[in-house]
Parts: structure tokens; C-alpha cells; sequence
């Protein structure tokens, strides 16, 4: 077995999925896009899951913080710390949303709301779980803005979001996630949509993150470029399982299972292109 | 930095708040004949005086006297009192009842939706002004009652468009980023979906105010709403009605200030829509 150093003296992961099933159903029978599906993030781990579009990523993302569709239906367990997500009510459940549990999602501009300011956008966290003046939320929002290295934060915050770029939209994102420590941010594809400067510059940022706060991070992709660079642990997910975990190194090096020798050889490299020019 | 040298953002573009000016300034016109009606009409909109009855335009009195020799312009000042009173009521009855209905549909759906949809097609689906003298009819004559009629006959316009709006606010994904930070439905309303569908609601109830003039003056024209002695446009028609042939000002002062009126509002409600359409800018 493979040496995952996050899990040494490591008490019990920051979470914990196992034999996590999601199901819609129809009139001819169940349709299963999550299928037994068991993972862990230890803490001050970053855990990839990698798998094409479809193969069950965002519901799992989703269920950890019980956000899947109406009509789908979760069984299993999903564990953050003690706490064991499915069995929450939903009001204790929004308690954790944002405070413990934090999400980052791939299209910032969008999850922004236009007609509320940058400042208040990230402090609303602070005031929705720790009853804190907006004032207070408002000036704690240029501090989370400023470690995330937005410059001049004092007078951004008094932004709307269509005054900012996209990267730093997305800075803004992982700012309002950061507002209360959470324990787990769930990031999925929070790079997608920006340029490769500026998707360096972002995945940097998560990792100084994971060392100075201590977060651990499940970072949802289909990047493998992403995952080499980021990830300490990662798990290939094809048509709702997991069909292979283990350090990156190994899985880049010496992939077991066919579907990630595939997901390899699919992506391209500068060495193939230079075949194809010639 | 633009051409002109100047910040686009400071810059006042004109032409597209053109509509707003033109329409602003009538509806002012008239919101400033309610509010200062004591210090503008030069006599009372009640006195009679039997001498001066049915007189023509003069220095004197400009716009004429009526059947018992009441100054028309007067009456006219102060009856903008009354349909500016009603109008504003109304359009607040209709904005706030409507916009609770429609985003509460939207937002829940299902039976929710259904339930109170229907209940408002089943309203839309009477005549506004039958409708209007039905619930007079039932609720008793008085301009307060005129207000709350006009106000359940704007209700189901607005619930329409509130509910339109919110289902494609629904469809952002910063609403589901706020549930991710843990709002709930209620917070959710108020903070993400509301001021995201103010717009829209803000022009619809610039024109339902323009038609919520005319509503009031049917009212009142069929003798419903304001009572004599009372000035309201309506009712100044209705007794220039009778005189048409030798006293034409009767029912043409009541009549261009309503015009008036519902030509500025809704000139306001076109030109406030233009400027907030995205689609509609450079």
C-alpha cells in the first residue's frame, strides 16, 4: 500500500464518504450516477477526484454538502469530522454550509450576485453564521481580500462584481470561502474558466491556503496538468466509481487500470504536438 | 479613457435617458399640482358662486368656471389630489401583493405554483374595470375603497412578472452559491432574488400607475370613488358630459390633465425600461 502522509497521527479524516450511491428515479428503474463510491480527505490533505464529464464528480461533491438535486437520492455515508451529513437536519446542515464547510465553484462571475458589492458578498458569511454588523463583515472582507492577494482591497470591496476581472473574481470566491476557516473547502473546477497565468496563480494560492490555514481541500477536475501540480492524493472516477486512488507520482508514473492509462495518453503534450507539425 | 476625453462613466449620456427627462418632468408637473394644490389653485375647489357660472376662459378664472361657478383650474389642482392619492396606493397594493405571490410561486413551485397561479389567472380573466366596480360594489363607495379595488385589479400583472423574473434569477448559479453559504429560502428572497428583479417590477409599475389614473377617473366618472362635492377628474368629466355644447371646457380640462398624466408616466415607464435593458446599451 501506497504511503499517504496526511493520514499519519491524523485522529479521523476531515472527511469521510463510503459507499456513497446517488440515484434518480424513473418510471423504468433507478439511474445510478454515483455508485459506492468511498473516499477520504485527511486534514492539510489537497485530494484530487479526476474524471471526465458525467462520471458522478460534482454529485459527489454535491451530497457532502447536501445539495443535489430534489428528486436524487443519497444513501450511504458522508462524514465531516463527528458529524454524519445525511442524518442533519436541514437546519443544522445550513449551519455548516459556509462555515465549516466551504465551496468554491468553477464559474465565478456567475455565482456572484450583480447587485450586491464585493465587500459585502464575502463578509455575508461572517454575518449569516456569527451574527456580525455588516460594518465589521464589510471591513473583515478587505483583509480576506487582501490575503488572498487582490490588490488594493480597501477599494475593491466597494466594487460590484462586474468591476473585477475573472481571476480575481475567483480570488473573491475562495475569499468569501476562507471568511470563517472552514474545516473542508470543496473546490469544483475553480480553474476552468480562467487562463493558464491566471489558473497558476490561483492553484498557488489553495496551496498556501492549505499551509498557513491548515484547510484541507477536495479539489473536483478534469485537468490532470491541475492535478500533478496541486494534489498530495487522487482518485480517478469513471461512470460513478472510483476505480483508482493513489499518490500522484504513482498515478502519473504507473497508472493500474486501464481507464487512467487512457485519461493519460488523451492528454496532450508538447511532445506530440511537435510530432503532429513535423 | 473615451475619445471625448472624458470617463464614459461620468459622462451623461442623454439620449438615453431622454424618455426618463420628458416623462419626469410631466408626471413632476402633476405630482406638484397634489402636493402644493393649497398655494397653486387660486380659489377653493368648492366654492360656489352662482354668478359666475358657466363662464369661458377669462383672466379671472383661466380655465373657465363649471355649473355652480367653481373655478375649473382649481378643481382640476386639487383633483390631482385624489388620483395621484389613489394611483399611488394602488400600484403599491398591486407591487408589493404581486411581487409576494409571484416569487413565492417561483420560488417553491409544484402545488405552491399551481394554487396561487391559477388563482390569478382566474383574476386576470375579468375585465380590469369590471372587475374594479364589482369590488366597489362590494366593498362600499369611498376613494379608500377605490385605492384597495384598483390595487387587487394591478395583483395579477405583477405576481406575472414577478414570477417570470425569479424563475430566471432561480436559474443563476449565485443563487446557488448563496445556498452554499448557507442562507435559507427566506434570506435567499430577500437578498439574492429581490434585488435582482426590481427592474423589470419598477417599470411595470410606472405604467400601472398611468393606468391606474384612468381606472381611478372610470370610477369615479360612473360615480363610483370620489363623491362630489369632491374633485376628481372622473367626475369633472361626467358633469362636463351635460354641458358639452355650450361649456366645452368642462370636460376638456379634466381630460388633457389626464392625458397629461398618463402620457408622463408612461413615457417614464418606456424610458426606464430602456435604461435598464442591458441589451438596449451602446
Amino acid at each position: 500500500m501506497e504511503d499517504r502522509i496526511h493520514a499519519h497521527g491524523a485522529e479521523r479524516p476531515t472527511l469521510s464518504i463510503r459507499d456513497l450511491s446517488v440515484e434518480f428515479p424513473k418510471r423504468e428503474g433507478a439511474v445510478k450516477v454515483v455508485d459506492k463510491v468511498s473516499l477520504d480527505v485527511w486534514p492539510r490533505e489537497i485530494v484530487g477526484v479526476i474524471g471526465e464529464s458525467g462520471s458522478g464528480k460534482t454529485l459527489t461533491s454535491l451530497a457532502a454538502l447536501r445539495l443535489l438535486p430534489k428528486r436524487a437520492q443519497a444513501t450511504g455515508s458522508i462524514k465531516l469530522g463527528e458529524r454524519s451529513i445525511l442524518d442533519l437536519s436541514e437546519r443544522d446542515m445550513r449551519g455548516l454550509r459556509g462555515d465549516r464547510l466551504a465551496f468554491i465553484p468553477q464559474d465565478a462571475m456567475r455565482s456572484l450576485n450583480p447587485t450586491m458589492r464585493v465587500g459585502r458578498q464575502i463578509g455575508e458569511p461572517l454575518v449569516l453564521h456569527r451574527k456580525t454588523p455588516w460594518k465589521q463583515a464589510v471591513d473583515a472582507a478587505a483583509k480576506l481580500l487582501k490575503s488572498v492577494h487582490v490588490r488594493d482591497a480597501e477599494d475593491r470591496i466597494r466594487n460590484y462584481p462586474h468591476n473585477f476581472s475573472g481571476g480575481m473574481q475567483q480570488r473573491a470566491m475562495i475569499a468569501m470561502g476562507l471568511a470563517l476557516e472552514p474545516e473542508l473547502l470543496i473546490a469544483d473546477e475553480p480553474t476552468t474558466a480562467l487562463d493558464v497565468t491566471v489558473q497558476a496563480q490561483v492553484l498557488k494560492l489553495l496551496k498556501e491556503i492549505r499551509d498557513s490555514h491548515g484547510t484541507s481541500i477536495l479539489f473536483i477536475t478534469h485537468d490532470l496538468g491541475v492535478v500533478a501540480e496541486l494534489c498530495d492524493w487522487v482518485y480517478v472516477m469513471y461512470r460513478g466509481r472510483i476505480v483508482e486512488e493513489g499518490t500522484v507520482r504513482r498515478i502519473f508514473t504507473t497508472p493500474r487500470e486501464d481507464y487512467t492509462r487512457m485519461l493519460l495518453a488523451a492528454t496532450p503534450t508538447i511532445f506530440d504536438q511537435r510530432a503532429e507539425l513535423s | 479613457m473615451s475619445l471625448s476625453g472624458l470617463d464614459p462613466q461620468t459622462r451623461f449620456d442623454f439620449g438615453r435617458w431622454r424618455l426618463v427627462i420628458i416623462g419626469g418632468l410631466l408626471v413632476g408637473l402633476v405630482l406638484a399640482a397634489a402636493i402644493f394644490a393649497p398655494w397653486i389653485a387660486p380659489y377653493s375647489p368648492l366654492e360656489f358662486d352662482v354668478v359666475e357660472m358657466l363662464q369661458p376662459p377669462s383672466t379671472a378664472h383661466w380655465l373657465g368656471t363649471d355649473e355652480l361657478g367653481r373655478d375649473v383650474l382649481s378643481r382640476a389642482i386639487y383633483a390631482a389630489r385624489i388620483s395621484m392619492q389613489v394611483a399611488l396606493l394602488a400600484v403599491t397594493v398591486g407591487l408589493v401583493g404581486g411581487t409576494l405571490i409571484g416569487t413565492i410561486a417561483a420560488y417553491f413551485g409544484g402545488w405552491v405554483d399551481a394554487i396561487l397561479m391559477r388563482t390569478m389567472d382566474l383574476l386576470f380573466s375579468f375585465p380590469a374595470i369590471l372587475l374594479a366596480v364589482v369590488l366597489m360594489a362590494s366593498l362600499g363607495n369611498s376613494v379608500w375603497n377605490a385605492m384597495i379595488a384598483i390595487g387587487l385589479v394591478f395583483i395579477p400583472g405583477f405576481s406575472r412578472l414577478a414570477r417570470a423574473s425569479t424563475q430566471s434569477v432561480l436559474r443563476q448559479q449565485y443563487v446557488e452559491a448563496a445556498r452554499t453559504i448557507g442562507m435559507s429560502d427566506v434570506q435567499i428572497i430577500f437578498r439574492e432574488i429581490l434585488p435582482n428583479i426590481v427592474a423589470p417590477l419598477l417599470v411595470e409599475a410606472a405604467v400601472a400607475f398611468a393606468y391606474a389614473v384612468l381606472l381611478e377617473s372610470a370610477l369615479s366618472f360612473l360615480g363610483l370613488g370620489a363623491q362630489p362635492p369632491d374633485a376628481s377628474w372622473g367626475n369633472m368629466l361626467s358633469t362636463g358630459r351635460g354641458f358639452m355644447a355650450q361649456a366645452p371646457w368642462l370636460s376638456l380640462v379634466p381630460g388633457m390633465a389626464m392625458f397629461i398624466c398618463v402620457l408622463g408616466f408612461n413615457l417614464l415607464g418606456d424610458g426606464l425600461r430602456d435604461v435598464f435593458d442591458p441589451h438596449m446599451r451602446h
